[in-house]
């Protein structure tokens, strides 16, 4: 089995299926801090699938936007957070 | 190939707990434990693949990245979802935070409020 192969047969389906099934937790999340986490976790998902999709191709271009989405990642977590508590004040 | 198997397979129990877990904070701890093991497995799998000097900075930024942000938000997250008083899981015994929090100033006490040390700045008013 070639390199390629590897990884179109065994390590995509797998982040592949762990995508599905944060996706079911964000359909899901009772609350709206599990979304926020669900989202989360699906970009974190999200840029190993683009390192792996960097080899796969030999352009290490991606890896770019990869550093790109780990910011977008954490941004989104902070200012969910601070809107959480900003709008639990304003309902006191 | 052997690190990009154990960071995907890593992945992969994350995202189980994910669908598993009966509560926000328990999830929200495995999200920043076992998720950043498999990337960075991952991303250092991707930098000896290439072998070059550029994508190895580029991947050993990534990584730093993600190690150093992804605990900040995991717990930014954590303290507003507990001060919006989101349901705790039934089979939680002990809550140590509980009545720790002042409601109105957000202010945390380290001992028991009536024994401890309060913060400087509730003496003041």
């Amino acid at each position: 089995m070639s390199l390629a192969e590897y990884y179109n047969y065994v390590i995509l389906p797998i982040l592949g299926l762990s995508i599905i099934l944060v996706f079911i937790r964000f359909l899901k999340g009772p609350s709206i801090p599990d979304r926020v986490i669900a989202l989360d976790m699906l970009i974190l998902i999200a840029i190993g699938i683009i390192a792996v999709y960097s080899m796969q191709n030999d352009q290490s271009t991606f890896l770019d936007i990869a550093m790109l989405f780990a910011l977008i990642a954490f941004l989104g977590t902070v200012a969910f957070a601070y809107f959480l508590i900003q709008r639990s004040q304003n309902d006191e | 190939m052997i690190m990009l198997t154990l960071g995907s397979l890593f992945i992969l129990s994350t995202a189980v707990a994910m669908l598993r877990k009966p509560d926000v904070y328990l999830r929200i701890n495995i999200t920043t434990k076992t998720a950043t093991l498999g990337l960075g497995l991952i991303l250092l799998s991707s930098a000896i693949y290439f072998w070059d000097y550029s994508v190895t900075t580029r991947v050993i930024a990534i990584i730093l990245f993600i190690f150093l942000t992804a605990p900040i938000g995991g717990h930014m997250l954590m303290r507003s979802a507990y001060l919006t008083k989101t349901k705790k899981w039934e089979g939680m015994k002990v809550d140590d935070l509980e009545g720790q929090y002042d409601p109105k100033t957000k202010k945390l006490y380290s001992e028991k409020r009536n024994t401890g040390f309060a913060p400087e700045t509730t003496e003041k008013d």
